[in-house]
C-alpha cells in the first residue's frame, strides 16, 4: 500500500471519480493549468481535458452559482474555494441555495456538490486563510460537513462526498496537507459520511474531536497516560454534520467522563452540540461535567499567537485533569 | 443617427478614455400600433402574433384576479405583473421547450407560459413545497428570491447544455435593482468568459421597490453593463412585444450558434405596486408619471398592430379574459384542495436519506413533547 500525504490522498480520491464517472468535474480559481495552490488538482487538467478540470474567474459567488447550475443539469461539481476565508463571498450559494435545493423543488432538483476549501492554524497563513468556520455550515441545515484528520479518511471520504446526492462541505486542514503520512489503498474505497472514528480506545475518559486536534488529543492522551495512567479513548468525529452520537454516546456510557476538544472559538459550535447532546442521551452515566477546550471567542489569532491560540497538549491535558478530579 | 443592429457599442474617445456610443433604444411598434422599424420586424405568422397577444392578455387578467385573490388571503406572497407583459411574454415565446429559465420572484408568467403549472405557482406562493416540484421536462428552476441568485447559477445550467453538446439556452430574468448586484456582473463574466449560451434579461421597470432607477447606478442604460463583460448588450423598448421578441430570438440563437451570450435591457414600468405587503407606489412615483407610461400600454399597442391586420377582435379578446379568469378559480381550487404539507415531509426532504440525528428529531416532534 502507498505511503501518501492527505494532499496526495485528495488528489487520488478526485482522479479515481474523474475516472470513474464523466460527470465529475472540478473547477476553481487556479485549479487547472497549474493544479491549485496547493496542488491538490496538478495533472488532473492534462488528464481530463478543459472541459472536465478549469480554471474559472477569479469570483467565489460566481463558482457556487455554477455549481448549482450544472447540478441541476445532473453533473457531479466538485467547486474548490481556494482558501476558507473566501466561503463568505460564496455562503449565498452554499447555505441559501445548494443546501436548500432538494428542499424547495420537493425533490425535483438537488443539488451534489461538494465544495472543497483548505482551512486551519499552524501555518501561520494571511487572516481569513484558516478561519475555523465550521460552526457556521454546521448550523445550516441542507449540507454535510466533513473534516478528515488523516490521507486514508480524507480519500475515502472524499469519494463518498462525490457520490453524496446533496452538498457536501469538505474542509481540508492546512496543516495537515504535508505534515503527516499514512496508508492509503489504491483505487476505490469509500469512507462513509456520518461514521466517527474511535482512534484510541480508553476506558476512562472521552477525547471528542475532529481535524488537526485529533493528533492534538492523541498527544494528550499520551501525556496524561504518562503521568496517570489514564487511559483516554479517542473519538474522531470526521462528519461535523450529520455527527455521529451514536459512537460518541457508547464511549461515554463506557468511560463515564469527556471533554470536546476543537480548534474553532468556544461559544456555539461544535463542541457545545455534541455537549448538549451528551446531556440529553447520557446523563445519568457523567461522574462530571462535559468540559470543552476550545480558543477564545475572538478572531482567530494572527500568525504570531497562532499557536498559543488553538489548544495544545498541554491545555487538553489541563482540561481532563479537571473531569478526571471533579 | 440609426445603427443597424441597436448593439452597445464602446469605443476610444481623442482622451484615450472608453466611451460608449449613444446607445439607441431597439423599437418596431409606436405607442399607436404601427411599424416603425421595417427592418427590424421579427418573423413571426399571424397565428404567433396572435398567441403572443393572447398570453399577454391572458396575463393581465390573471394578474387582476390573483391580486384580488391575495387580497381574500388566497395567495400569500405575490408581486404583480401588469404593465411588465410584452417584456415576460415576448420574451419567452422567442424559446424553445427545452431551453432552460432561471426566474426571479415577479417572473411567474415566463415560467407558467413555459410549461410549470399554474396551481403550482399558486402552491409556491401559499408556502407549500409542491409548488417547488417542477414537473419533469419542464426546464424552468424555482422563482429565485435572493437578487442576483438566479444569474450565477443561469451561467452553470448554461454551461450543462454546452457540455452536453445540447443546442439550447438559458435566459434569466432580473430587474433594474438586481443589476446593482455582483452577482449580476459574476454571471455574465463567466458566461462571457466560458461562451456560454445565456440571455440575460435585465427587466428594467423603473423602480426596485420603492428605489427609482437613476439611484442604482451612474450608468446611462443597464444595457451597456455587457460592455465590462465583454458579451453583447441591447436595450430593447419593453412596451413593445414585437422588439422584445426581435431581441430575444436573434439573442437566443446567436447563443445556439455558440457566439455567446447577450444582455437584454427591456425598458418597462411595472402598473401596480411591488407586491401586495403593503406598499404604496404614490409614496415614491407621481399619478402623472404612472398615466404616461399607462398610455403606452404593451397591450394597448400590440391590439392597435393586430386590429389594423385584422388579426384581433374585442371578442376575441373578452373571450380570452373570460378563460383566464376561469382557469385561475379553478386553479387556485385545486391548490388549496391540496393536502397541507407535514413536517415528516419536510425533514424527509433535506436529504436523499434522512440521517439518523433527524430521524430522531423527526421521532421527537411526532411524540409531541418537550422538544
Amino acid at each position: 500500500m502507498a505511503q501518501m500525504t492527505m494532499i496526495q490522498a485528495i488528489t487520488d480520491a478526485l482522479r479515481t471519480e474523474l475516472k470513474r464517472d464523466p460527470s465529475v468535474l472540478l473547477f476553481g480559481e487556479d485549479v487547472g493549468k497549474v493544479g491549485g495552490v496547493f496542488r491538490a488538482t496538478e495533472g488532473l487538467q492534462k488528464e481530463f481535458g478543459e472541459d472536465r478540470v478549469f480554471d474559472t474567474p477569479l469570483a467565489e459567488s460566481g463558482i457556487g452559482g455554477l455549481a448549482i447550475g450544472l447540478g441541476v443539469q445532473g453533473f457531479r461539481p466538485v467547486a474548490e474555494i481556494q482558501f476558507v476565508g473566501f466561503i463568505f463571498e460564496v455562503l449565498d450559494s452554499i447555505i441559501a441555495q445548494a443546501a436548500r435545493m432538494r428542499y424547495r423543488s420537493g425533490g425535483r432538483y438537488n443539488s451534489p456538490i461538494v465544495f472543497r476549501t483548505p482551512f486551519g492554524a499552524g501555518v501561520k497563513s494571511p487572516e481569513l486563510h484558516s478561519d475555523p468556520l465550521e460552526g457556521l455550515l454546521v448550523q445550516s441545515p441542507g449540507i454535510k460537513v466533513v473534516v478528515p484528520s488523516n490521507p486514508y479518511d480524507a480519500k475515502g471520504m472524499m469519494i463518498s462526498a462525490i457520490r453524496d446526492n446533496d452538498p457536501v462541505f469538505f474542509m481540508e486542514h492546512l496543516k495537515l496537507y504535508r505534515s503527516i503520512k499514512g496508508e492509503v489503498p489504491e483505487g476505490e474505497y469509500t469512507v462513509p459520511l456520518g461514521k466517527a472514528n474511535v482512534v484510541q480506545e480508553g476506558k476512562d475518559v472521552t477525547i471528542i474531536t475532529y481535524g488537526a486536534m485529533v493528533h492534538t488529543s492523541l498527544e494528550a492522551a499520551r501525556l496524561i497516560e504518562q503521568e496517570r495512567g489514564v487511559k483516554a479513548e479517542v473519538i474522531d468525529l470526521r462528519t461535523l454534520s450529520p455527527l455521529d452520537m451514536e459512537t460518541v454516546i457508547a464511549s461515554v456510557q463506557k468511560t463515564n467522563r469527556a471533554i470536546v476538544v476543537q480548534e474553532a472559538q468556544r461559544t456555539a459550535g461544535v463542541a457545545a452540540e455534541v455537549i448538549a447532546q451528551i446531556n440529553e442521551k447520557a446523563i445519568l452515566h457523567l461522574e462530571a461535567p462535559v468540559l470543552r477546550c476550545a480558543p477564545p471567542d475572538t478572531v482567530i489569532a494572527f500568525g504570531q499567537i497562532e499557536d498559543e491560540w488553538v489548544p495544545n497538549a498541554a491545555r487538553i491535558v489541563g482540561t481532563l485533569k479537571q473531569v478526571l478530579d471533579f | 443617427m440609426f445603427r443597424g443592429d441597436h448593439m452597445v457599442k464602446a469605443v476610444t474617445s481623442k482622451d484615450y478614455s472608453i466611451r460608449l456610443e449613444p446607445v439607441e433604444m431597439l423599437k418596431v411598434l409606436s405607442p399607436e400600433g404601427k411599424i416603425i422599424n421595417e427592418d427590424m420586424v421579427p418573423d413571426l405568422t399571424d397565428d404567433q402574433l396572435r398567441e403572443i397577444m393572447r398570453r399577454m392578455v391572458f396575463t393581465r387578467a390573471w394578474d387582476k384576479r390573483a391580486v384580488s385573490i391575495q387580497r381574500q388571503g388566497r395567495l400569500g406572497f405575490y408581486a404583480p405583473v401588469s404593465g411588465q407583459e410584452a417584456s415576460m411574454i415576448a420574451s419567452e415565446f422567442a424559446l424553445q421547450k427545452e431551453d432552460f429559465v432561471c426566474p426571479g420572484y415577479r417572473d411567474m408568467p415566463q415560467i407558467v407560459w413555459h410549461g410549470y403549472p399554474m396551481y403550482q405557482a399558486f402552491l409556491y406562493s401559499r408556502g407549500h413545497q409542491h409548488g417547488g416540484q417542477v414537473p419533469e421536462g419542464v426546464n424552468v428552476m424555482l422563482p429565485q428570491i435572493i437578487i442576483g441568485a438566479q444569474i450565477v447559477q443561469a451561467s452553470g445550467v448554461a454551461m450543462g447544455f454546452k457540455l452536453k453538446k445540447q443546442p439550447n439556452v438559458v435566459i434569466t430574468y432580473t430587474g433594474d435593482g438586481g443589476s446593482s448586484q455582483g452577482d449580476f456582473y459574476e454571471g455574465m463574466n463567466f458566461a462571457g468568459a466560458f461562451n456560454l449560451p445565456v440571455v440575460f434579461v435585465v427587466q428594467n421597470n423603473q423602480y426596485a421597490i420603492s428605489t427609482p432607477r437613476s439611484k442604482q447606478t451612474a450608468a446611462e442604460t443597464l444595457a451597456q453593463k455587457a460592455i465590462a463583460a465583454g458579451i453583447h448588450g441591447i436595450q430593447v423598448d419593453g412596451m413593445d412585444a414585437l422588439a422584445v421578441y426581435k431581441a430575444t430570438y436573434e439573442a437566443a440563437e446567436r447563443a445556439r450558434r455558440g457566439e455567446g451570450p447577450t444582455l437584454i435591457e427591456t425598458v418597462t414600468y411595472r402598473f401596480g405596486p411591488h407586491s401586495m405587503s403593503g406598499d404604496d407606489p404614490t409614496k415614491y412615483r407621481t399619478k402623472d408619471e404612472q398615466g404616461e407610461w399607462e398610455d403606452i400600454d404593451p397591450l394597448i399597442r400590440m391590439r392597435r398592430y393586430l386590429e389594423s391586420k385584422g388579426l384581433w377582435t374585442e371578442e376575441e379578446e373578452n373571450q380570452v379574459m373570460e378563460e383566464a379568469k376561469a382557469t385561475v378559480n379553478e386553479q387556485i381550487k385545486k391548490a388549496e384542495q391540496t393536502p397541507k404539507m407535514t413536517i415528516e415531509g419536510l425533514i424527509d426532504s433535506m436529504f436523499e436519506v434522512t440521517p439518523q440525528d433527524l430521524e430522531e428529531q423527526k421521532a421527537l416532534f411526532a411524540a409531541k413533547g418537550d422538544n
